[in-house]
């Protein structure tokens, strides 16, 4: 077994995701990688499985080969996520579902099975992923941010039952980054959005990474049940 | 199944797991009778909480089977199947019996 960090990442044929697993393979983790379709050039060192996130049988399958190849989990990013604009009047019941599955019962789902690796070594290191949405009460996006604030409990929650495991579980709250999930969303909207940030530019991917980094530091034992929004909300 | 599952040996594998993380006055000892959790019981709830998991992953790792023991199942029964290794592993019998593996 080796003794390299492991870390999983969820979501990461795209945007951040894709971007987690370049970043985190470059500060030599053995990176585990997942997402509903394959990943294009997966890059060398790098190991994807396809899977949706709230489906039971395919995250165990996964968290069995973590388990068989490395033996534990060090980190693990829930960056999964999906999003949809509309008015509530207008939001078919088959989208709501499909965003808690994905939001709330995929990231329930890997942090319990994560948890599970995780409290052998009794250390650990979860990650949730929140959003701006939730905090700036986001019109348009009733289900999202709502999605997204059962993550915010659940983080805060799983903080205490996880903690006497050694293990600690927070998140970062991104405001919007230029990926796929705005790309449909009107250029006014989104500079009336940024105009309620403290400091008012997109998120850049290095702006999630830097407090992702922050978070699974080793120094960094003493910091759960943290939500860390990004921008200055 | 085909084969004759040894769920008291699989139990007893979860136990040696579990003593390794335990001071030696709050180890188990290794018969059906240990009173896991409630009145005499060694374990406090996250004891328990890391034996049922240990359990789940013996259970995987030697038999290939697939249990999430603490489901609502277990947790409506008057008797509680986690009062002691033997009621465990007659639970786990009565699962298997049912023809569960997820």
């Amino acid at each position: 077994m080796s003794r390299e960090r492991v870390i999983l990442i969820t979501g990461t044929r795209k945007g951040i995701g894709r971007h987690l697993v370049d970043h985190y393979l470059s500060r030599g983790f053995a990176v585990f990688g997942c997402s509903r379709g394959p990943m294009q050039d997966p890059p060398a060192g790098y190991r994807h499985f396809c899977l949706d996130v709230a489906d039971e049988a395919g995250a165990r399958q996964m968290f069995g080969a973590i388990r068989a190849d490395h033996g534990r989990l060090d980190v693990l990013v829930n960056n999964a996520g999906i999003a949809s604009m509309n008015h509530i009047l207008l939001t078919p019941l088959s989208t709501v579902r499909r965003i808690l599955e994905t939001n709330v019962v995929g990231t329930m789902l890997f942090c319990r099975e994560a948890a599970k690796l995780m409290q052998g070594e009794r250390s650990g290191r979860i990650v949730n992923f929140a959003t701006v949405a939730t905090p700036l009460k986001l019109e348009g996006e009733a289900i999202y941010a709502a999605s997204k604030a059962a993550v915010v409990s659940l983080t805060e929650v799983l903080a205490r039952e996880l903690a006497p495991l050694g293990i600690t579980v927070n998140a970062v709250g991104p405001t919007p980054v230029a990926t796929d999930l705005i790309r449909s969303v009107p250029r006014e909207k989104m500079d009336a959005l940024l105009a309620r940030q403290a400091i008012r530019r997109f998120g850049e991917f290095r702006d999630i990474t830097n407090v992702i980094d922050f978070f699974i530091r080793p120094e960094s034992d003493f910091v759960t049940g943290q939500v860390l929004y990004l921008g200055g909300v | 199944m085909g084969q004759e599952i040894d769920i008291v040996k699989i139990l007893y594998a979860a136990i040696d797991d579990l003593n390794l993380q335990l001071p030696p006055e709050q180890q188990l000892e290794k018969s059906t009778a240990t009173v896991l959790f409630g009145d005499g019981g060694r374990l406090d709830s996250l004891g328990l909480v890391t034996f049922i998991v240990a359990a789940e992953q013996k259970l995987t790792e030697s038999a290939g089977i697939s249990l999430t023991l603490a489901d609502e199942k277990a947790m409506s029964r008057r008797n509680s199947p986690f009062r002691t290794v033997g009621t465990l592993a007659a639970y786990i019998g009565e699962r298997l019996a049912e023809g569960e593996n997820e």
